[in-house]
């Protein structure tokens, strides 16, 4: 009895694992835009619905193939990025931060009203079933593999992007002193807006995966985005380190959670877990 | 009339509601968790109400007691550790989730997602005074009428006081305020429980005058969003802005419902949303708070 329940325990956390590193890739495009822009998108899960719409449609009712309809799903969410930042975050950049926060907040009222009324309320997904891989007496879904494995990939090349090119350096630069770098010939404005297409390029991508595993709706957004935002706090908003952490511990808790109780509970206490860190560490767990 | 008169209650009742919020939120406490407290008002009254047959009125001083103690909870180590801005926005909607979660998760007794409705005590008459719940519209208009008066009071009565002014000093620089012998934690912590109760009772007034609870109408992130969005479209600075709001963004909704019908089923929102950031970024101030400025033509005193 107890080897069957170790078993299913087992699973709990592996899968736990896969869910991980899908909510590392979810806060890695807000952690980018915070450390170097100093903006929370609160609208950024709508961001990754717009990028499910888009697979969705260009896959299925123009019959793109998958992987076409993904790549340019990920070019129009980084165009969406870059909008955002050109049309509604430039204007209140020098007001105060809270206005950063709340102007994103009206974008995201207007992307869940505006998927309302231009696709409906219906869910919808893409019909695909990939097959699960049998791991002696565990079974793991074969898109949560993918999604695992094209999620490191995606934190690998953003990790390489950041250390070994130019734009790279100037990002970095860019985000640990702001007032320095113009005075060295780094244009911010130019880095924003970059830095605002490769946040949203990341959405893109992070829509390309979730698209493989879950309905598409308007308000999606609004069942990962919390969490989401809660990993880059409890990462320290910026610290992408951190929030890699944060995402995998996150995860253990929602997963191994959901398993002994049901699957509120996971995110119940997950939650309160997050609310219990921010008082004994409200920079993040990796702060000193 | 019934129609006129139900837009009245829930202008009345929201702008109540969105007053509450304001009364910290100008103060620099820019809360994303006041639909926990909306919820745990409507969902402690009529839980109490239906599982042990207590009146609401009861049930309404232990839903008091339940706020004070989640909001000093949640409140206490925000200000003692200096969470604040994004941070604490984004712990206060931490908690609006969770109540929302914890209603969802014990779907044995709360009914989950689906919501529950207070058992019914009319039996025919108008008006059942102990489980307070009332047929007749007009009764209502009072009620919710009273209530926002109250919140006005409320309002004018912080603004008033020398905690606003020690608020408005924190809000500008924490340490500074520390220094000239401003107690931070405690300010804070009493605007914050002020804040919390009025919501808590807006939260009773909306279960009691629907006589229906749902998970996703009175908690969670998009209840906490629309307070705080409401109050930015009224004005967050002046005594009737978030009034403004509510009047603002039920006649929008209404407007295009009676102009369109049901065929664009969130018209409304994709307009409010676009107007949102317009204002955030053209009009920091609001509808009436523009307004006002307009017709006096000359600088506000400073908020």
């Amino acid at each position: 009895m107890s080897e069957v329940f170790d078993i299913f325990l087992l699973e709990a956390v592996l899968n736990g694992l896969l869910l991980g590193g899908l909510l590392a890739l979810l806060s890695l495009g807000l952690n980018l835009i915070f450390g170097v822009i100093d903006v929370v998108w609160i609208c950024y899960a709508e961001l990754i619905m717009c990028g499910m719409y888009c697979v969705y449609y260009l896959h299925v009712q123009y019959h793109w193939p998958l992987v076409l309809a993904m790549l340019a799903a990920i070019a129009v969410v980084a165009l969406l990025g870059y909008i955002l930042h050109q049309f509604v975050i430039r204007p209140v950049l020098s007001a105060e931060p809270i206005n950063q926060l709340l102007v994103t907040g009206g974008v995201l009222f207007f992307l869940q009203a505006a998927a309302t009324l231009a696709f409906g309320i219906e869910f919808r997904n893409l019909g695909i079933t990939l097959p699960s891989v049998r791991l002696g007496e565990m079974s793991f879904s074969g898109a949560r593999l993918i999604a695992f494995g094209v999620a490191l990939g995606g934190m690998i090349g953003m990790y390489l992007l950041l250390t070994k090119t130019y734009l790279g350096t100037a990002i970095r630069a860019i985000s640990q002193d702001r007032a320095i770098m113009p005075l060295m010939g780094v244009d911010p404005a130019r880095i924003f807006a970059l830095t605002s297409a490769l946040g949203g390029a990341l959405a893109g991508l992070a829509a390309c995966l979730l698209v493989l595993q879950y309905d598409i709706h308007p308000a999606i957004g609004l069942s990962f985005g919390p969490i989401t935002f809660l990993i880059c706090v409890l990462g320290g908003l910026g610290n992408m380190v951190g929030g890699f952490v944060a995402a995998f511990l996150f995860a253990q808790f929602i997963a191994v959670g959901g398993f002994f109780f049901a699957l509120e509970w996971g995110y119940v206490i997950a939650f309160v877990f997050f609310i219990a860190v921010m008082f004994w560490r409200p920079r993040g767990i990796l702060s000193k | 009339m019934n129609y006129p008169l139900h837009l009245a209650i829930l202008v009345l009742l929201w702008g109540y509601i969105y007053t509450s919020w304001s009364v910290m939120g100008r103060l620099g406490l820019v809360s994303f968790g006041h639909g926990a407290f909306m919820g745990i008002g409507a969902y402690t009254v009529v839980m109490l109400w239906n599982h042990f047959g207590l009146s609401p009125w009861l049930g309404a001083l232990a839903a008091f007691a339940f706020t004070a103690v989640v909001a000093v909870i949640i409140g206490y180590p925000c200000f003692r550790f200096r969470i604040v801005g994004h941070y604490f926005a984004l712990v206060t909607l931490a908690l609006s989730e969770v109540v929302r979660l914890l209603i969802v998760a014990l779907r044995d007794q709360t009914g989950g997602s689906l919501g529950a409705t207070p058992n019914g005590a009319l039996h025919g008459d108008s008006v059942a005074l102990g489980a307070v719940q009332f047929s007749g519209k007009e009764i209502w208009l009072v009620i919710v009428f009273v209530f926002w008066l109250g919140g006005l009071v409320i309002w004018r009565w912080v603004d008033r006081s020398m905690g606003r002014l020690a608020l408005q000093a924190i809000a500008e620089e924490e340490e500074a305020a520390a220094s000239i012998g401003i107690h931070v934690t405690r300010a804070k912590l009493r605007i914050t429980i002020i804040s919390a109760l009025m919501t808590c009772a807006g939260g009773i007034l909306y279960a009691q005058y629907q006589l229906y609870v749902n998970p996703d109408t009175v908690s969670g992130i998009a209840i906490s969003l629309q307070m705080v969005f409401g109050v930015i479209a009224g004005g967050m600075f002046v005594m009737l802005g978030p009034t403004v709001g509510a009047a603002f963004t039920l006649l929008l909704a209404e407007g295009l419902r009676l102009a369109f019908g049901n065929r664009y089923p969130a018209l409304d929102t994709t307009i409010y949303g676009v107007m949102l950031v317009l204002f955030i970024i053209y009009m920091p101030k609001g509808i009436l708070g523009a307004a006002l400025d307009f017709f006096r033509r000359k600088p506000q005193s400073a908020p």
